[in-house]
């Protein structure tokens, strides 16, 4: 019945890696908790979590260091739930670079290719290539112990992308890097992967990081997934408490005070720099909640300046203020804080 | 006092060093290195045939008398010998130090390391004489090959004609069984803590790589546990070497380079040809050990 054309639609929208109730539990600790999700084809996919949150065990299930107890994973539409590392069509960086010690660089590279019988000319090739696609084209003769922490990364990245896998995954690979170091590679990675087009899936603990490289990001919370979606979905509409607070900070405005702004029994989240604080006599503009409070602290930090607010409901607010003019609110004065209306965002219960 | 002369430590930190380090140097240098040297020296001095003195000249006749046929024979017998136990143990221990690093868990990893260690506190000699027992013709290991019903197959080991003998105690394979017991935990141990270094994300990785466990293991393991193996078998063999009880004990009572060493130096009061005979296995060491490192052993050091 089916056209070819339309086989070849089918087979082209499978997603790079699905997960179908994916669970995996060590003894009575459920390490991930029904996981279901997927990811398209191409995408910088980021697990992002607390440790302990799972987001490690899903990748190792997704590489084959580890099994599931229960549920299906499928990679481009074909199960691999319990294939063994070695028969799946995916390669890994490591938290720890796990670069071979005892071989050259060029030879840690050129694993893979030695493991798959490529010819030889062919590798070196290969190999060359790949140095160049991380910017170290001359250390190949160099032993692991003598490249920095940087070049060690980049190594990792080009021995795990030569043999050319569907996807790439990435295990807190940018750990260990100092600051400055780690923001620059966080731009090559991404450079990287628009170049070599594969999906990326990448396991952080840092959502700014996670914010950005990502396309999609999963929020892992005590081995279950709490929200998927883009950076701008998660820090705009975050679906619980865990991912308004865990991605950015939030003000969470309790069921009751909601009651009395909005007549809805349900919790909200407010962004901090979404609120304002006013005088207390000043008029508040229209479409807008406004509570009253006393400032309990005033944090200047020469961009902005954060203000921590105890309203007359007893609720303790943080609020952002943009560097300004006239900032002469201080601990102890009695203000109104603002907000506009669809900055208040509705949390399931 | 205490506090002055701590303090005067503290800005001084090279005469620390010399005071810690002073002493045990002194002992390496003088002591240790000093009697090797005399020892080497003693090798290059001769026994006067006639008058059963040793001459103190530089000459090379003790040499000429080691490298006879009847004492390259000893010779020969002993590097043999401890080839096949250094063999041996590699084979024995590398299972259980890989089991032991990779798979047991925490307690049975303890109890392990008992199991390999306890039989060090017990004394040498007695172990080896508790073996001479069981290995008898009438011992434990016949009875238990009778009970089975492979006395036959003893019997076809104890024909082949240099391993066998009239029993397992008095032939070579029984010889190399108890050296290869005695020296055990020396090739255990060295080689445990060698695997014990390899982070399991090399493993992992080399998996994630396409590779298949046998291929892992040849190319990621086996090279990253090599200096464990040469270490143990610097142990395994040296010790072997030089050995002069176990097969006084053990064995068909033909001599090995230790036995030869204890009777030139005792009773026949020739010193340079046991010094001579002590300065071979040194060679040999020296030898293997460059080729150890050319082969790369301690690459991954």
């Amino acid at each position: 019945m089916s056209s070819p054309p339309f086989l070849a639609l089918l087979i082209s929208m499978n997603p790079a890696i699905s997960f179908e109730q994916v669970s995996r539990h060590f003894g009575t600790v459920k390490a991930v908790d029904e996981a279901s999700f997927q990811v398209s084809d191409g995408a910088f996919f980021t697990m992002l979590g607390p440790s302990g949150s799972g987001k490690t065990t899903c990748l190792r299930m997704i590489a084959g260091f580890d099994l599931p107890t229960s549920g299906t994973i499928r990679v481009s539409g074909q199960e691999v739930t319990n294939l063994p590392p070695y028969g799946r069509d995916v390669n890994t960086v490591f938290q720890d670079y796990a670069l071979f010690p005892h071989m050259t660089v060029a030879q840690n590279v050129e694993y893979g290719l030695m493991i798959r019988k490529v010819p030889k000319t062919e590798r070196q090739k290969r190999v060359q290539e790949m140095l160049d696609l991380v910017h170290l084209p001359d250390v190949g003769s160099r032993k692991p112990n003598q490249l920095s922490g940087g070049q060690r990364q980049r190594i990792a990245l080009a021995r795990a992308l030569i043999n050319r896998p569907k996807i790439l995954l990435l295990d807190e690979p940018l750990g260990a890097l100092d600051l400055k170091l780690r923001q620059q590679m966080q731009i090559e990675l991404k450079a990287i992967q628009q170049e070599v087009g594969i999906t990326f899936v990448f396991v952080t603990h840092d959502q700014e990081e996670a914010m950005a490289l990502s396309d999609q990001i999963a929020v892992f919370n005590q081995g279950k997934i709490e929200q998927i979606g883009s950076p701008h979905d998660l820090y705009e509409h975050p679906q619980t408490a865990f991912v308004a607070n865990f991605v950015g900070t939030s003000n969470l405005i309790s069921d009751d005070i909601a009651h009395k702004l909005t007549g809805e029994r349900s919790t909200f989240s407010v962004r901090p720099e979404k609120m304002h604080i006013l005088h207390e006599q000043t008029p508040i503009p229209a479409n807008h909640y406004r509570l009253q409070g006393v400032v309990e602290d005033v944090v200047y930090l020469g961009i902005f300046t954060r203000f921590a607010v105890r309203t007359s409901e007893g609720l303790r607010l943080q609020v952002i203020d943009q560097n300004r003019e006239a900032q002469d609110e201080r601990r102890g004065d009695v203000v109104q804080i603002i907000w506009a209306k669809e900055a208040l965002n509705k949390l399931a219960d | 006092m205490i506090r002055r002369f701590s303090t005067y430590l503290y800005n001084h930190p090279g005469v620390l060093l010399a005071l810690l380090l002073g002493p045990p140097l002194g002992w390496m240098l003088v002591i240790y290195l000093g009697s090797l040297a005399a020892l080497l020296f003693q090798s290059f001095y001769y026994l006067d045939g006639f008058t059963g003195q040793v001459v103190r000249e530089f000459s090379f006749l003790t040499y000429r008398d080691l490298f006879s046929a009847a004492h390259m024979t000893i010779v020969l017998k002993t590097v043999v010998m401890a080839l096949s136990v250094t063999i041996g143990s590699v084979l024995i221990a590398f299972p259980l130090a890989y089991y032991s690093v990779r798979y047991a868990g925490k307690r049975l990893k303890v109890l392990l390391y008992f199991a390999v260690l306890l039989p060090l506190w017990s004394s040498y000699i007695i172990r080896v004489y508790a073996w001479k027992l069981m290995l008898a013709k009438e011992g434990i290991v016949s009875w238990f090959f009778a009970q089975l019903g492979l006395s036959g197959v003893l019997e076809w080991l104890l024909s082949m004609p240099i391993v066998g003998g009239a029993s397992l105690s008095v032939s070579n394979f029984g010889l190399f069984l108890v050296f290869t017991y005695i020296w055990l935990p020396y090739m255990i141990l060295p080689i445990q803590a060698s695997l014990e270094r390899i982070p399991h994300s090399l493993l992992d990785a080399s998996g994630d790589l396409g590779a298949r466990p046998l291929q892992t293991f040849r190319r990621i393991v086996l090279p990253l546990a090599l200096p464990g193996v040469v270490a143990g078998s610097i142990f395994t063999f040296s010790l072997t070497l030089g050995d002069y009880i176990i097969p006084s004990i053990i064995g068909d009572s033909t001599p090995f380079i230790g036995m030869a060493v204890y009777s030139y130096q005792g009773t026949a009061g020739n010193l340079p040809l046991a010094a001579a005979f002590t300065v071979l296995p040194m060679v040999m060491m020296v030898f293997y050990l460059l080729g150890a490192r050319k082969a790369g052993a301690f690459d991954a050091l």
